[in-house]
């Protein structure tokens, strides 16, 4: 009778393919990551933190959607230890991931929790945002270094081991002793790939960022601003070395203060906007010579100035205008009419914000002030995309 | 060669002539020892060799994992070809691997004698290995992410293939209108007569004739704007769905029998004390009871034990009713295991009996707890036929020119399911559709109570009460 079976053992250490395929599966759920930034972006728990630590971030399970029954999920056939009785209890609910706060509410909806650092996601919320319309300044010019590999030497670690190289160096070694073929590789090939440190010099630049801390700033308010510029300064030290950040905080008065307290102060007080932008400029006069530096002023604010205020504050931004690269203005208000356009803003209205948007017309059509309404949580990462995403050439200059 | 490959052998040639003794009868197997991550492989995707896909790299991720922390651990996997493929895993140890040994020449047997797989394409590995060539070659003519969408929208309705091999389809013969031939030489005879004007009035016929359940089949031959590729993705989804569609269809009394096999194979073999601890262990610990699941391992085997014990040894009602004359408890469970499936199985032969000693219940859910609801055990098993039967919502093509526009009409039959559909998956998985059909898709189901249809234009969804 012929053998009916048989029997093997291979070698399987080439085999990628599950692996492969893990990868793919990973990039999608990085994919839905990315779509569900804005509500990432303005979670509490990351302000709060320092890079390292991990968020979950409950994102759509990848599941292919199949047809499947409603509303019979939680009823099956199970099994006992032999004295079982109705009404026994034989379980909870499983909880999905651990915490499925949704899991009960939102039939129909799996989520899954990824768990990502900090640095991940800002990562993925700075991949193209940079700086809109910087300049080339004269004089003291702040260098940014880039390693570059663009060296050889003979002496190096194996993992640098430029494996071209160190062949060509064998054949030319026998070919110069007359033999033929390389048969060994001698200490004397090795050629290894080593850096240098590139300095590119960039131009400089100062973000002044203005916070309003007076007292109509509500708990909402206060904490998208903080929210806002823990972005926004997170994303001006991962991509730029040396950018300097000046903050201000301000209510009546305006006071320039240390990160710390920037983040930290509490409110109290009317409000004078023009403090601030008074303040600031005569910083940029004293520390930052428009014709040395790239000047990016912030300010964000409720938009309850007090009314006398409100020409003095044009005129203020008028002339910080005149040698900004760019004037954010963020103006937050919970559940307002959020737009991503600047139509938020209802003309007439003694808002700052529909002010700044009566008045500046041609400079928000340039592009050089920019007023973003912000109403929810979800309105920080579009906020952040509308300062710094800049599709090459769309500032002049 | 090396010693556990050896050691390996020898028990195989031991456990391949008990089994043959107990009358088991499988196809030739190929065992072939193989690393962890290598059996998650092969056990996410299925078949050896199949095509990429980020569901399989899922739940390779899955499995690896629940490995890794030591959660879970496959056992066995058997392919079921001819000859079968059987993977033992490098780190289990020499008692471990033939008490797998023993269990996969059961499936074995069953893949080779029960009446479902009797169409099954036995050439499975192969066929899957050049059809994932060809989707390697698709992903480098259209592009990974192209191939990976159209995928993706198939894959999302392959069960809805099918899965009954015992109905012959009709297949509409065009021709069949035609007169039929008067001489072998008509042919040349008509030759430069114009076929008759009656022909082209022939009324259109209703697209599908008949309501149609095999939507991958209907897809393939029917959708408008798909190009070659993508009609030959859909044929290999479907040729691996109605591969897989038998297994999943008689998991009970397949797993059922493996088990009742190992078992009954490792009592002949001479085993060390030690050995016999640990094929203790091994055996309980697949054949553990679950509180809120069936495990098919122990139901099934236990319904074997009991269909044997009750045709060894029938009551005086038996004999006299069934003519049962006892002593053919052997020969009654390979009938079973020739002729059923998971459904036909527990209906025919869970008693009250078996559903008392199992302690079997039906559980709801209350607010956050599960409760035990139902301990009646006709109930249950109408429950436990519901679910091994129903796996798939009954959703038929009623009209692919609904409206004379070329939409598609589909429709969940309520009536056969009792249950109604999540809508929010329902209306995720026509988008899919979408993708293959090209035009509007219409969906009528029973909402809330309400029979509804539902529409999908590509863009948005409407729903309207019927």
């Amino acid at each position: 009778m012929a053998a009916q079976f048989s029997i093997s053992k291979d070698d399987y250490s080439l085999h990628r393919k599950g692996p492969a395929d893990q990868a793919r599966h990973k990039e999608k759920v990085k994919e839905a990551i990315r779509d569900n930034l804005p509500g990432i972006v303005s979670q509490e728990s990351i302000i709060t933190s320092d890079g390292k630590k991990i968020v979950k971030v409950p994102i759509r399970s990848l599941n292919l959607p199949y047809f499947r029954f409603g509303n019979n999920q939680g009823r099956g056939v199970g099994q006992g230890q032999g004295d079982s009785n109705v009404g026994d209890k034989i379980g909870n609910v499983p909880a999905p991931g651990g915490n499925g706060k949704e899991a009960g509410d939102t039939p129909g909806i799996d989520y899954y929790e990824a768990e990502l650092t900090i640095d991940e996601i800002a990562e993925m919320v700075f991949a193209d945002l940079s700086l809109p319309g910087l300049k080339p300044k004269q004089a003291q010019e702040i260098v940014s270094e880039v390693v570059r590999y663009k060296d050889i030497s003979k002496k190096g670690i194996m993992s640098n081991l430029d494996k071209r190289r160190t062949l060509l160096q064998g054949f030319k070694r026998t070919a110069l002793q007359g033999r033929g073929a390389l048969s060994v590789i001698k200490q004397e090939d090795l050629r290894f790939r080593t850096w240098s440190e590139e300095v590119r010099p960039e131009s400089n630049a100062v973000v002044i960022a203005m916070r309003d801390i007076s007292g109509s700033m509500g708990e909402f308010e206060k904490y998208i601003s903080r929210s806002f510029y823990y972005w926004m300064v997170k994303f001006l030290r991962t991509k730029y070395n040396q950018v300097q950040i000046v903050f201000i905080t301000h209510h009546t008065e305006a006071k320039e203060v240390d990160e710390n307290a920037f983040f930290n102060l509490g409110e109290s007080g009317g409000t004078k906007v023009s403090s601030a932008y008074k303040l600031a400029l005569e910083i940029v006069h004293d520390r930052f010579p428009p014709a040395c530096w790239n000047i990016y002023p912030f300010h964000f604010s409720d938009g309850d100035n007090w009314g006398e205020d409100n020409s003095r504050a044009l005129g203020y931004v008028q002339e910080l205008l005149a040698f900004s690269n760019l004037f954010g203005y963020g103006e937050i208000q919970e559940s307002r009419l959020t737009d991503s356009t600047a139509s938020a803003f209802i003309s007439g209205s003694s808002k700052l914000g529909s002010v700044y948007q009566d008045h500046f017309r041609r400079e928000i059509e340039e592009g050089t002030f920019v007023p973003v309404a912000i109403g929810r949580g979800e309105d920080v990462y579009p906020a952040l995309r509308r300062y710094f995403f800049r599709k090459e050439g769309a500032i002049n200059g | 060669m090396d010693r556990q490959l050896m050691a390996t052998q020898e028990a195989i040639e031991e456990i391949w002539d008990i089994a043959k003794g107990f009358g088991l009868d499988p196809f030739p197997i190929h065992f072939e020892i193989v690393p962890a991550t290598q059996m998650y492989e092969i056990g996410a995707y299925g078949i050896p060799g199949r095509f990429s896909h980020w569901t399989n790299g899922k739940a390779y991720h899955q499995l690896k994992t629940r490995y890794d922390y030591g959660l879970s651990k496959i056992y066995e996997l058997v392919i079921n070809t001819d000859p079968c493929y059987a993977f033992l895993m490098e780190s289990n140890s020499l008692l471990q691997n033939k008490l797998v040994i023993a269990h996969v020449i059961a499936h074995c047997d069953f893949f080779k004698n029960n009446a479902y797989f009797g169409s099954t394409n036995r050439q499975m590995v192969e066929t899957a290995s050049v059809s994932a060539d060809r989707i390697r070659q698709y992903e480098f003519m259209h592009g990974k992410l192209e191939v990976e969408k159209f995928l993706d929208a198939v894959l999302s309705i392959q069960w809805h293939v099918h899965g009954n091999d015992f109905i012959k389809r009709k297949i509409e013969d065009d021709k069949k209108d035609k007169k039929a031939p008067e001489t072998p030489y008509d042919d040349l005879f008509n030759l430069g007569v114009k076929e008759g004007p009656e022909e082209q009035k022939k009324v259109t016929k209703k697209i599908p004739p008949e309501p149609e359940s095999d939507l991958l089949l209907f897809f393939a031959e029917n959708a408008p704007n798909l190009e070659d590729w993508q009609r030959d993705i859909i044929d290999v989804v479907r040729a691996e769905a109605l591969y897989f569609v038998p297994q999943m269809r008689t998991k009970i009394v397949n797993e059922g029998w493996a088990s009742f096999w190992h078992a009954r194979i490792l009592r002949e073999l001479s085993l060390t004390d030690e050995e016999a601890v640990e094929f203790a262990k091994l055996h309980s610990g697949v054949l553990s009871p679950s509180k809120m699941d069936l495990n098919p391992y122990f139901v099934g085997m236990k319904m074997l034990e009991d269909i044997e014990n009750r045709w060894n040894e029938p009551t005086e009602e038996e004999r006299k009713k069934f003519g049962r004359s006892g002593n053919q408890g052997r020969a009654k469970i390979f009938d079973v295991r020739s002729v059923e499936d998971d459904a036909s199985f527990i209906r025919n032969f869970l008693t009250k009996k078996l559903v008392e000693e199992l302690d079997l219940y039906i559980y709801k859910r209350e607010g956050d707890e599960l409760l035990v609801m139902e301990k009646d055990w006709e109930k249950i098993r109408k429950v436990m036929i519901e679910m091994v039967a129903r796996r798939v919502p009954s959703i038929e093509i009623v009209d692919a020119d609904f409206r004379g526009a070329s939409w598609l009409y589909l429709e969940h039959r309520f009536e056969d399911d009792g249950v109604e559909l999540d809508m929010t998956y329902a209306m995720r998985t026509m988008e899919m559709i979408y993708l293959i059909w090209g035009r509007n898709v219409n969906l009528k189901a029973v909402v809330n109570g309400v029979p509804t249809l539902t529409w999908y234009d590509g863009k948005k969804f409407e729903q309207k009460r019927l």
